[in-house]
C-alpha cells in the first residue's frame, strides 16, 4: 500500500496527464484510495496499470456501492493489486444519480482488465449501473425478466410478514 | 419347532382338518387388501431424487440419507435417482430462489405419479430468515408439499421422522398431528380467537400492520 506521501505523489502524477481526474484521496480500513471523476476512469486505471513504477496489473475486485443519501450517490470500486510488491490501491469512481428514469453510466474497463466482465455484469444486475462498451451487459444472477435493482438502498426489502403473537400484541 | 414342521408337512399332504387347519391358517396368513399391500410396498421402496438446493442439502441430506449412523436405507429409500423420471420423492433441501423455482417445478412435473415432496428446513417451508428479493417465501407457492420438516437445518432424526410420516401417508394412514392428539385445535398462533381454519380478526389486522411496516421500511 502506498503511504500518504506516496499517494499524494500518485495523485500529482495522474493530475499531469488527466487534469481534474482525482477528486480526493484517503485511507479507509488500511487501504489507500483515490476518489475519481467517472469520466476519467479508463485513463486513471490505465495509468495505474501501465505507468512505470506503478504496475497495478491485477484487478482483484470490482464492485458497486450505494451511498444513499450521500451525493454523489453511487460508486464503482476498483481494487487493484500489484503482485510484485503485494500492494493494493482502491479507486472509487463516484457516480451521481441521474434520477428515476435513467441509469448512471460509466465506461467499461473490460478492455484493460478482462476479469471485469462478469463483475461489471453483477454491478449492473444489482445496482443498475450501465457500463458503456461492455461486450454483453445483461443480468448475470437474477432472472432475465427481473424488474428493479435490488441492492439499492431504496429497494423494498420484500418477503412476507409473519403473524406472530408478538406482532399481534404490539402492532395489532 | 419340530411339531410345527410336522404340522406343515401334514397340511401339505392334506391331512390337516377341522380345528387344526383353522389354527394353522390363523397363525400363518395375514389378511389384507390389495391397496394396503401396494401402499406398504410403495412406502418402503421410495426412490428419492438426488438433488440439493442450499445448506440443508449439505448438512441434512448426507447426514440423514447417506451416513451409516442415520442410514435412510433402513426405510428402503437409499437408492437415489439422478433423473426425476425415475424418482418418487423430491426433498426440497434449502432455500428456493426465484430463479430456481421454475426449474424445480419442471423437475417435479417430470416425476411420474405417484410422487411426493418433502420440504426440508425453514427456508423451503416459509422462506426462513431470507425475507428478501431473491427467495420464494415457501415452496408451496408453486408446487404441492406433503411433509414439512422444520429446523435450520433439521436434525437427521427430524428428517427421518418426516420421512416415516410420509410413509404412513403413503400407506393411507396419515398421522394425526400433536394438536389432534392433545385436542389442541384453536391454539395456532394465527388462528387465536378466530373460528378454526381462519385467522382471527386481530391476527388479520396484525398481519396487515406488519405488512405496512415492512413495505414502508
Ligand atoms: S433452513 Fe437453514 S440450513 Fe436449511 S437452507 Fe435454510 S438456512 Fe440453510
Amino acid at each position: 500500500m502506498p503511504d500518504a506521501p506516496g499517494l499524494e505523489l500518485i495523485r500529482g502524477e495522474i493530475e499531469q496527464d488527466h487534469p481534474g481526474a482525482v477528486l480526493d484521496t484517503g485511507f479507509e480500513h488500511g487501504c489507500a484510495s483515490l476518489a475519481i471523476d467517472p469520466a476519467h476512469v479508463l485513463g486513471v486505471l490505465g495509468w495505474l496499470r501501465d505507468a512505470p513504477g506503478q504496475g497495478y496489473r491485477f484487478l482483484s475486485s470490482l464492485h458497486a456501492a450505494d451511498y444513499l443519501p450521500a451525493e454523489p450517490r453511487f460508486a464503482v470500486h476498483y481494487e487493484l493489486l500489484n503482485r510484485d510488491r503485494v500492494e493494493r490501491i482502491r479507486v472509487k469512481a463516484l457516480l451521481a444519480d441521474p434520477g428515476e428514469d435513467s441509469l448512471p453510466e460509466i465506461d467499461s474497463c473490460v478492455e484493460l482488465f478482462p476479469t471485469a466482465e462478469f463483475q461489471e455484469r453483477e454491478a449492473y444486475d444489482f445496482f443498475g449501473i450501465v457500463f458503456n462498451g461492455h461486450p454483453d451487459l445483461t443480468r448475470i444472477l437474477l432472472p432475465e425478466d427481473y424488474v428493479g435493482w435490488p441492492q439499492r438502498r431504496d429497494f423494498p426489502v420484500g418477503g412476507e410478514p409473519v403473524t406472530f403473537t408478538y406482532n399481534e400484541r404490539n402492532y395489532g | 419347532m419340530r411339531s410345527r414342521q410336522l404340522r406343515a408337512r401334514d397340511m401339505l399332504r392334506g391331512d390337516l382338518e377341522g380345528e387344526e387347519l383353522e389354527r394353522y391358517v390363523e397363525e400363518r396368513v395375514v389378511m389384507t387388501n390389495f391397496d394396503k399391500m401396494l401402499g406398504w410396498a410403495r412406502s418402503n421402496s421410495i426412490f428419492p431424487l438426488t438433488f440439493g438446493l442450499a445448506c440443508c442439502a449439505i448438512e441434512g441430506i448426507p447426514m440423514a440419507a447417506v451416513t451409516a449412523r442415520y442410514d435412510i436405507a433402513r426405510f428402503g429409500a437409499e437408492a437415489g435417482r439422478a433423473s426425476p423420471r425415475q424418482a418418487d420423492l423430491i426433498i426440497l433441501s434449502g432455500r428456493v430462489s426465484i430463479k430456481m423455482a421454475p426449474i424445480i417445478r419442471r423437475l417435479y412435473d417430470q416425476m411420474l405419479e405417484p410422487k411426493w415432496a418433502i420440504s426440508m428446513g425453514a427456508c423451503s417451508s416459509s422462506g426462513g430468515m431470507f425475507s428478501n428479493y431473491a427467495v420464494v417465501q415457501g415452496a408451496e407457492k408453486f408446487m404441492p408439499i406433503d411433509v414439512h420438516v422444520p429446523g435450520c437445518p433439521p436434525r437427521p432424526e427430524a428428517v427421518l421422522y418426516g420421512f416415516t410420516k410420509l410413509q404412513r401417508k403413503i400407506q393411507g394412514n396419515p398421522d394425526q398431528g400433536w394438536r389432534a392428539r392433545y385436542g389442541a385445535h384453536g391454539t395456532e398462533e394465527w388462528a387465536r380467537g378466530g373460528p378454526r381454519g381462519e385467522p382471527s380478526a386481530e391476527a388479520a389486522k396484525a398481519y396487515l400492520a406488519a405488512r405496512e411496516l415492512i413495505v414502508s421500511a
